[in-house]
C-alpha cells in the first residue's frame, strides 16, 4: 500500500498542449523593458553630471508620479497592479530625461499623469497605445506649460550650475546665431533637455539597445540617414550657415529620440521595411521643423506625428511571403 | 563544417527562421538497437494523406511478415501491410497523437517471427547496387512504392508514389532527398545516414531513375558531419550531390529546403512539382529502394527516443503500429519529471497522453520533455516588436494573423495570407510576450476554411 502511495506520488504528471513544446526565453518583454533602463544609464548618469540636483529631482518627480499614475489608473480599470512589465519605469525615466531640468515640479507631475493615463491606459494598456506615451506626456506640458517648456524656461542664471544659464544650443542658433562647438554637443555640457544634451552617451546606449535587438536598428538607421540627406541639402542652399549636418546630427535631443523615443516598438511599424520608412519619416519631419517651424527642435512632434501614420505604413508594408507573385 | 553547395544555385540557408537549442546529444550517439517482436500491434487504417485504407482481412485469420492488410481506393492512398506474423484480431478503433479517431486493424503476434539482426538484414542489409538501375522501368518504380505502401517519411506521410509519377504538364529535373532533420531532438535520420547510407543513395538514384530527373542532391544541415562523410563516400560514383545546409529551424521544411538549394520558390498555394521538384526524406529513400529491388514493403522504421524526461534515449528499429508505451518501456521508463511526451519532435510535434497510442508510418520519434523545458513565459500583450516577422520563413505577419484569428476576422486573416502558415511554430517560440501565435493561427485557419465552405 505504502508502496503503491509512492508510486503514484512520483509519477510523472504529463500535460499535452499544442505545438511548438520549446519557447525562446532569452527575450521577454519585461526583459525588452529592462534592457531600455539598461540602455539609459550612461544617459542618466551624464544627465545627473551635467544638471546635478535639476535631474536628479525631475526623474524623481516622474518616476514617482508614473508609478503613481500607473496605480491609480489600473485600480480605476479594476486590473492588478504591477510594475513588473518594466513598462511605467520606461515611460518615467524618458519623460523625465525629455523634461528641461528647470520645469517646475507639477510640470512632471501632470505629464507623468497624461503619459501614463491618456498616453497609455485610455487606449487598453501596455502594446495597446497608438503614440508614445511620454511624448504625449511632454506634447500636453508643452503646450500647456510653454513658458516652463519653452527655450526660456531651460534657462535660470540664478542656478550655480554653468550648462544651465546659457541658452540651449539649437535655441541659441535660432535666435541669436551662435553656435555651440561640436565638441560640446557631442559630449554634453550644454543646455537643453536633461537626457539630450550628450550625443556620446544616447550612442553608447543606442547601440547597446540595438545589440540587444530590443530595438531595431532600421529606425534609428532611418532616421540618421534621412536627417543627413536633408540637413545636407539644407546645407547647400545656404552654404553660409554655421549649423552643419553634424550640428543638426548632434544637437537637440535628434539621438535621443532616435534611439530612445523613435524605437518604442509598440508605437512603430511592425515590419523591417516600415520601420526603416518610419524612421525616415521621423528624419524627414523633425529637419522641417527644424529648418522651417517657430520651434527650434522638432523630435517631439516628428515623432508623435510618425506614431500616427504606423498602422498605415504597416498596410503598406505588409510582406511579400514566400513564393507570393 | 561550412556551407557546401556544389554550384548549386542555393546560398544554403532561407530567409529567417530561429535556432532553438538542437539537444540531439540525448540520443546522437546511440546506434540503432532493433526492438524484441512485440506481442500484438495495432495498425491505424488511415497513417498518410488521402483516403483510409479498407481491411482486406478478416478477424482470426492468419497473417505472415510483410502480408498486405489493408488498401485504399482512391489514387492518394498507401497500403497498409502487417509488421509481425500473427491473427487478426477483431476490429478495433485507436486515437492518434494528432488527435483524429481512427479504425485500426489488430493484430496478435503469432508463430516465428523474424527478430533481431535478421530483421536488420532483412530490412537495410546486403548489398545496395548503384549501377544497373536502368533495368527497371519508371513504371515498375512507381508501381513497387505503391505496393509498399510508401509514404512520406519525415512526418508529413504523403503517399510516395504520388510525387514520382510522371506528369507530362510539369517535368521534374530535381529530386531532394532530405537529410536535414531541423526538429530539435530527434537523430533517427541521422542514424539512418550512419548506419545505412546504401539504400539511402539507391532509392535516391531510383527515384532519379522513376521522375527522370537528371539532379539528385541529397541536403544535409551542417551540424552533421560524420553522416555527410558517410554519404559522400557511400555517393560516390555516382552524380549524386551532398549539399551541407547551414543548421536552423525549419531547414527541413520542403520550401525552406528548395529556396536553400536551388533558389526556387515554390508559388504560395503550390507544391515542389510547380517548380520541378520532388522532396523526400533519407528514410522513404531507403524504403523506396528496398521496395523496388527487394519487393519489401514498409512495415518498420526507425525512431527516436529521446529527450530528458526518458530513462535512457534510444534510436530504435520498429514495427509499425506498436505502442508508444513498449518504446518507452524498452527505453527505461520515464523520468519523474517528465513533463510532457511528444509524437514527433518538440516544434511541431503532437503532445499525448495516452500511451496506447500506435507508432504510424510518419512517427520519427517520441520526445519526452521534461518541465524544465516547457517553460514559457507568461503571456503579456503584444508590443509590436516584429519578432515574429523577422523569423517567419513564409514572410508573413504572425501577429496579425493571430490578432484576426482572436476577433474571427477572415477577410484580414485572408488579407496577410493565413493559408501560406505551414505552422513551424518559429513565431510562437520567439514572442517576447509569450503569445501562442501559431497556436492562434491554426484557429484562425479553421475559421477561414469554414468561411469558405
Amino acid at each position: 500500500m505504502a508502496e503503491n502511495i509512492k508510486k503514484i506520488k512520483t509519477a510523472p504528471v504529463i500535460h499535452v498542449a499544442p505545438s511548438p513544446h520549446l519557447s525562446s526565453m532569452a527575450l521577454t518583454t519585461r526583459r525588452m523593458m529592462i534592457d531600455v533602463v539598461i540602455a539609459l544609464i550612461p544617459v542618466v548618469l551624464t544627465a545627473l553630471y551635467v544638471f546635478r540636483w535639476y535631474a536628479a529631482k525631475q526623474l524623481f518627480i516622474c518616476i514617482a508620479s508614473c508609478f503613481a499614475a500607473e496605480m491609480i489608473f489600473m485600480k480605476m480599470r479594476s486590473k492588478a497592479f504591477s510594475l513588473n512589465d518594466y513598462s511605467a519605469t520606461v515611460t518615467a525615466i524618458i519623460l523625465a530625461l525629455s523634461l528641461p531640468g528647470t520645469a517646475p515640479w507639477y510640470v512632471g507631475v501632470i505629464a507623468s499623469f497624461v503619459a501614463i493615463g491618456i498616453g497609455k491606459v485610455i487606449f487598453g494598456g501596455v502594446g495597446m497605445n497608438i503614440f508614445n506615451p511620454a511624448m504625449v506626456g511632454r506634447a500636453f506640458v508643452m503646450i500647456a506649460f510653454a513658458s516652463a517648456m519653452a527655450a526660456s524656461g531651460y534657462e535660470d542664471s540664478a542656478s550655480a550650475v554653468d550648462a544651465i544659464t546659457q541658452a540651449t544650443p539649437m535655441d541659441a542658433f535660432k535666435q541669436t546665431g551662435i553656435t555651440t562647438s561640436l565638441s560640446a554637443l557631442f559630449w554634453g555640457p550644454t543646455n537643453g533637455s536633461l537626457g539630450e544634451t550628450s550625443a556620446f552617451a544616447c550612442i553608447i546606449g543606442g547601440l547597446y539597445l540595438c545589440m540587444r535587438r530590443t530595438a531595431s536598428w532600421e529606425i534609428p538607421t532611418g532616421v540618421i540617414a534621412s536627417v543627413v540627406v536633408f540637413a545636407g541639402i539644407a546645407n547647400l542652399v545656404n552654404p553660409q550657415s554655421q549649423w552643419t549636418v553634424l550640428h543638426h546630427l548632434l544637437g537637440g535631443s535628434l539621438l535621443f529620440g532616435a534611439f530612445f523615443i523613435a524605437t518604442d516598438p509598440v508605437s512603430s511599424p511592425l515590419t523591417p521595411k516600415g520601420k526603416f520608412i518610419f524612421g525616415i519619416g521621423i528624419g524627414a519631419f523633425i529637419m522641417l521643423l527644424r529648418l522651417f517651424s517657430g520651434y527650434p527642435e522638432g523630435v517631439m512632434f516628428a515623432v508623435l506625428l510618425m506614431n500616427a501614420l504606423t498602422p498605415l505604413i504597416n498596410r503598406w508594408t505588409v510582406p511579400r511571403a514566400l513564393g507570393e507573385q | 563544417m561550412g556551407l557546401t553547395i556544389n554550384g548549386l544555385k542555393g546560398r544554403g540557408s532561407f530567409a529567417h527562421g530561429v535556432h532553438p537549442p538542437e539537444r540531439k546529444s540525448f540520443a546522437g550517439d546511440q546506434a540503432i538497437e532493433i526492438l524484441p517482436s512485440p506481442q500484438k500491434v495495432v495498425i491505424p487504417l488511415l497513417q498518410n494523406v488521402g483516403a483510409p485504407c479498407v481491411p482486406l482481412v478478416k478477424p482470426k485469420q492468419i497473417v505472415s511478415f510483410g502480408e498486405m492488410v489493408g488498401k485504399g481506393k482512391a489514387f492518394v492512398s498507401a497500403p497498409l501491410h502487417a509488421p509481425i506474423s500473427g491473427s487478426v484480431q477483431k476490429q478495433a478503433v485507436t486515437n492518434l497523437p494528432n488527435g483524429r479517431h481512427v479504425k485500426a486493424i489488430a493484430i496478435k503476434a503469432e508463430g516465428e517471427q523474424l527478430e533481431g539482426q535478421a530483421l536488420w538484414d532483412e530490412i537495410y542489409g546486403g548489398q545496395w547496387p548503384k549501377d544497373n538501375l536502368e533495368q527497371y522501368s519508371p513504371k515498375q518504380i512507381t508501381d513497387a512504392i505503391y505496393d509498399a505502401g510508401i509514404v512520406g517519411l519525415g512526418g508529413a506521410a504523403f503517399p510516395t508514389h504520388v510525387k514520382y509519377i510522371p506528369n507530362e504538364k510539369k517535368p521534374l529535373d530535381t529530386i531532394l532527398i532530405n537529410g536535414c532533420e531541423c526538429e530539435p531532438y530527434l537523430t533517427s535520420d541521422y542514424r539512418l545516414m550512419m548506419e545505412a547510407p546504401a539504400p539511402v543513395i539507391t532509392g535516391a538514384l531510383l527515384a532519379g531513375r522513376a521522375t527522370g530527373a537528371e539532379n539528385i542532391i541529397i541536403g544535409v544541415e551542417d551540424n552533421k558531419p560524420k553522416a555527410v562523410e558517410v554519404l559522400r563516400e557511400a555517393a560516390a560514383g555516382t552524380d549524386i550531390k551532398i549539399a551541407v545546409l547551414k543548421t536552423k529551424y525549419p531547414q527541413g521544411s520542403e520550401k525552406q529546403l528548395i529556396t536553400a538549394v536551388l533558389k526556387r520558390e515554390v508559388p504560395l498555394g503550390g507544391l515542389p512539382l510547380d517548380v520541378g521538384v520532388a522532396v523526400s526524406n533519407v528514410g522513404t529513400a531507403a524504403a523506396v529502394a528496398r521496395a523496388v529491388l527487394r519487393g519489401k514493403p514498409l512495415t518498420h522504421r526507425i525512431v527516436s527516443v529521446t529527450g530528458a524526461g526518458i530513462a535512457k534515449p534510444k534510436n530504435l528499429l520498429v514495427p509499425i503500429g506498436i505502442s508508444y508505451g513498449e518504446l518507452i518501456e524498452y527505453c527505461g521508463g520515464l523520468k519523474e519529471d517528465a513533463a510532457r511526451m511528444i509524437s514527433g519532435g518538440p516544434m511541431m510535434g503532437f503532445a499525448f497522453a495516452d500511451v496506447n497510442l500506435p507508432v504510424t508510418k510518419g512517427t520519427s520519434g517520441l520526445t519526452v520533455l521534461t518541465q524544465s523545458e516547457i517553460r514559457r513565459a507568461k503571456e503579456t500583450s503584444c508590443v509590436r516588436c516584429g519578432r515574429c516577422v523577422d523569423v517567419c520563413p513564409m514572410n508573413l505577419v504572425p501577429t496579425k494573423l493571430a490578432l484576426a484569428s482572436r476577433h474571427k476576422n477572415v477577410e484580414l486573416a485572408k488579407r496577410y495570407k493565413i493559408a501560406a502558415c505551414f505552422e513551424c511554430g518559429s513565431c510562437a517560440y520567439i514572442c517576447p510576450a509569450g503569445i501562442p501565435l501559431v497556436q492562434l493561427i491554426r484557429t484562425g485557419k479553421v475559421l477561414v476554411n469554414k468561411a469558405d465552405k
